[in-house]
């Protein structure tokens, strides 16, 4: 190995109860664009049984063995005739 | 066209549920196997509004990991329309996110005769689901 190269280690974590191998220091947005999340402003994520705000998918840091769970909002509206 | 099987108990505890939360919005989460409801997760309509419904993201995720524990896929979405017929509005269409789940409405514009209609959206685009009483 040249001692310039840039390494990633891969990271073991559970991801929507799905153990997946991802690179090692993923925030939270860059996570979400792994698993090709295309509307990440419409999701909701629970980082270890704690509910991120919005302004934290940014800044937070995924680590080994951290349980992440993302899902849609759901939601809606009635008919109008 | 894809099916949806929904037991009779579970259609009776929907009315039941949008009944109860009339003129507000019900909500609910329908989970089971392959199309085939099991279990109605009634949920809290965050936004308690007569014309529009929101999950609570806690709310979710605890259902969610119940379904997953419990072997269950989720199925279907379902909400209530307590004034106007069972079809998508544009609010449901753009909120139709979650991918691979069907849209349940429930119209109690008759309220002596519930109507539920089942619906595929996926992309914009709304198809019928057959939805069975069975």
């Amino acid at each position: 190995m040249r001692t310039n190269e840039v390494v990633r280690f891969d990271m073991l974590l559970k991801v929507n109860g799905e153990e997946v191998s991802l690179a090692e220091g993923l925030t939270v947005t860059e996570l979400l664009k792994d698993r090709r999340v295309k509307m990440p402003e419409m999701v909701s994520v629970e980082l270890n049984g704690r509910i991120l705000r919005r302004s934290e998918f940014d800044t937070t840091s995924i680590a080994e063995g951290d349980k992440v769970e993302f899902l849609y909002f759901m939601g809606g509206g009635r008919a109008t005739d | 066209m894809l099916t949806l099987a929904i037991p009779p108990e579970i259609v009776g505890q929907m009315a039941e549920q949008a009944r109860a939360a009339a003129p507000i919005e019900a909500c609910g989460i329908l989970a089971g196997r392959e199309g085939c409801v099991e279990k109605l997760y009634p949920m809290t309509n965050a936004d308690q509004s007569t014309d529009h419904f929101m999950m609570e993201p806690a709310e979710q995720f605890s259902v969610v990991k119940d379904i997953r524990a419990r072997g269950l896929t989720l199925l279907a979405v379902f909400h209530s329309h307590p004034e106007t017929p069972a079809r998508p509005s544009d609010e449901d269409i753009r909120l139709a996110l979650t991918p691979g789940v069907m849209h349940v409405i429930l119209s109690l514009a008759d309220p002596s005769r519930p109507v539920i209609k089942g619906y595929e959206i996926v992309d914009g685009k709304t198809s019928p689901v057959n939805v069975v009483c069975a």
